[in-house]
């Protein structure tokens, strides 16, 4: 999975091989990246193996597990697909504006906005038109709202200099304060009583499942999301002056580049893919806003970014990874006795050996052909 | 929370026992952090280092029955998280912002698997102390019932302050917060400084952990922190690298975060939630009112990655 998820990086630097020792070159650039992250990804299951016999569990059952768990059958298969829908949107709220050089960790406040926009934005138009309005109508409405609320984010980091980390995360908790606050009140379906949510959608309004699968639409809107921002960043003029712009923000400004623009403009459109996110939970899972939209993917997203190195294509694999071991830690809380937030510690190693393994790049001689030439 | 009888007198009241009792996680955090920031690195896994703080207080002091015990054993594994975070951001290329982020998931998965079992029983508290003493009103007592790391914090804020200033210790720090080639210049290794110093940080974050677990609300459970560690992050710039600062500040965010409750107390219920938003609300319209898009903040560390 992470294999083809690499090879396509630097896919501005494919051009074709001329002879037999471009074609090691190119190799070479190439295997870096997947040599690098497969190293990273077994480093952390060897640290996450060490912790669990820590805990006197063996990992090798854990792993048979959470394969069985997660893509041991067809049953598996279609769950971990269904959480990894909201995990492709999440991540692609983190991975955009990171190509810009942004690191935005709140996601989630997109996510929970943009299903209570979704959800009220409707309310007055069931019965009135027909579903595929009605779910178009969310789709923007869920959008927009997520939109803004990072596009927010990005504004202040231009135009305030506000430091979108901190800003984004404090706008996460505002927005499920925002959430609860419409929930409990104004959007509050009286019929509601134990958990308080938004009136009801009808089934026959719900997004429903895909031809031949238990899985739900958000799969394939996740995934087009993702091919769309892949084609933004790789081949348009837009992703090519936000890639300049995350190289480096004085040469971007040096060279004209609207760089306020492309910051508002790349946060926001990241927003609207994690509000999108809100509306499928609305739409296709929950059938109204309710506080289960802070179910924490906006933070899985930040993982499922950093996981893909911040590329849209490899988010689909890396997404479906996740979706999978999180599909796991049912089975494994059941058959092994461990808590559900085994899988949090698995996922947080990764996290930081992945991170700490950006330190390698460039470090494997056979990996640079500029230092083949050197000491020729 | 406020017994009847007091009226609209019980609002500022509770607000301010509120801002005592709130802030104390808040002042050690931020304390922490600015150590971290003020040595040129920024520890956006505080988070987690507080959550986990907050789990090992507690599961020490259940199994001990000492609830000092449970501080120290904090203070421990705050370091190590600290230690952690210094050790891997030493090396070329690895962004010290995302590994916090990462250490912030790693501290939380770990907290919740190891505190599932801390759930139930019951940990000896803190003691407080009851400065109310001269007052008639049962309301003001109650407000001025301070628990002790309250006290320290205070202190400790005060005795940072001077640090940074007069001690030899405090110069280094802003040295090597300032400019890493300064600081080899005078024969310092930043990333040895910048590692004790994460520690450092890492173990007064877990201490406002403990307060949490062990005061006030008093028990482990896995919403124990909702966002205390992060906020702290935002709380330092805005008491600009300044521990004083930093103490006013959290008494601020304390009581932004008690008008709520406060409020409810009288019989105002009316968009009690929006009132739960009021400190991040708070946090934001600073940041905003501070920053310039122009030029770096007033009082940072010239190496510091957040306000680049």
């Amino acid at each position: 999975m992470t294999i083809e998820a690499n090879i396509s990086t630097q896919p501005a630097l494919s051009a074709q091989p001329q002879n037999s020792s471009a074609v090691l070159e190119w190799l070479a650039r190439r295997v870096e990246p997947v040599v690098i992250s497969l190293g990273a990804i077994l480093a952390g299951l060897a640290l996450f193996s060490i912790f669990i016999v820590l805990v006197g569990k063996s990992p090798a059952d854990l792993f048979k597990l959470m394969y069985t768990g997660g893509f041991g059958s067809w049953f598996s298969i279609q769950n971990s697909l269904s959480r990894a829908a909201p995990l492709l949107l999440t991540g692609l709220c983190v991975a955009l504006p990171a190509r810009l050089g942004l690191v935005i960790i709140g996601g989630e406040g997109a996510v929970v906005l943009g299903g209570v926009a979704a959800a009220a934005a409707v309310l007055p138009l069931i019965g009135v038109l027909p579903p595929i309005v009605i779910l178009v109508i969310m789709g923007i409405a869920g959008m927009i709202m997520g939109g803004l609320w990072i596009g927010f984010a990005g504004l202040l980091r231009h135009y305030r200099g506000v430091n979108e980390t901190i800003s984004s995360l404090l706008l996460a908790y505002i927005a499920i304060a925002l959430m609860n606050h419409f929930i409990e009140g104004l959007l509050r379906d009286p019929a509601s009583l134990n958990k308080p949510s938004t009136t009801p959608l009808p089934p026959e309004y719900m997004l429903g499942n895909i031809p031949g699968m238990d899985v739900n639409w958000g799969l394939v809107i996740g995934i087009v999301s993702c091919i769309v921002s892949w084609i933004i960043i790789e081949t348009t003029s837009v992703g090519f002056a936000a890639r300049i712009a995350g190289g480096n923000v004085r040469a971007a400004q040096i060279q004209g580049l609207p760089v306020g623009r492309l910051i508002v403009g790349f946060t926001a459109l990241a927003g609207s893919f994690a509000g999108l996110a809100g509306m499928v939970e609305v739409a296709a899972v929950q059938g109204s806003a309710n506080a289960s939209l802070a179910a924490g993917y906006g933070y899985t997203g930040i993982l499922v970014a950093f996981l893909a190195r911040h590329n849209p294509l490899a988010i689909i694999p890396v997404a479906i990874l996740l979706g999978g071991i999180d599909a796991s830690g049912g089975l494994i809380q059941r058959r092994m006795g461990l808590p559900d937030a085994t899988v949090l510690v698995l996922q947080g190693t990764l996290f930081i050996v992945i991170l700490f393994c950006e330190t390698l790049y460039g470090r494997f001689k056979m990996f640079n052909p500029d230092l083949w030439k050197r000491s020729a | 929370m406020m017994e009847d009888g007091i009226g609209i007198w019980g609002v500022p009241l509770a607000i301010l026992a509120g801002a005592i009792r709130v802030s104390t996680p808040f002042i050690f955090v931020s304390l922490g952090e600015t150590i971290t920031e003020r040595s040129g690195r920024i520890n956006l896994g505080l988070e987690g280092t507080l959550v986990f703080g907050a789990m090992t207080a507690y599961a020490v002091a259940v199994m001990s029955g000492s609830p000092y015990l449970g501080v120290l054993a904090a203070m421990a594994t705050g370091a190590i998280f600290g230690l952690v975070h210094g050790f891997i951001c030493k090396f070329p290329k690895v962004n010290d912002i995302a590994i916090g982020i990462a250490m912030m998931q790693f501290g939380l998965g770990l907290a919740f698997f190891l505190g599932k079992s801390f759930i139930q029983p019951v940990a000896p508290r803190l003691p407080s102390i009851a400065l109310g003493g001269w007052s008639d009103s049962p309301q003001l007592q109650s407000a001025l019932t301070i628990n002790v790391l309250f006290i320290v914090g205070a202190l400790l804020a005060l005795a940072l302050w001077w640090a940074f200033r007069n001690t030899r210790v405090g110069l280094i720090l802003r040295v090597v917060g300032d400019s890493s080639d300064a600081a080899r210049a005078m024969g310092l290794n930043p990333d040895t400084v910048r590692l004790l110093a994460t520690a450092a940080g890492g173990a007064l974050a877990a201490i406002g952990g403990a307060y949490l677990s062990l005061y006030y609300p008093g028990s482990w459970n896995e919403g124990i922190s909702s966002g205390q560690g992060l906020m702290a992050v935002a709380l330092v710039i805005f008491a600009r690298w300044n521990p004083i600062g930093c103490f006013l500040a959290a008494l601020l965010f304390g009581g932004a975060g008690a008008l709520g409750p406060a409020l409810q107390s009288v019989g105002v219920t009316q968009g009690y939630y929006l009132f739960y938003a009021a400190p991040y609300v708070l946090t934001l319209a600073i940041l905003v009112a501070t920053s310039s898009p122009t030029r770096a903040l007033v009082g940072a560390p010239g190496a510091l990655s957040i306000t680049k």
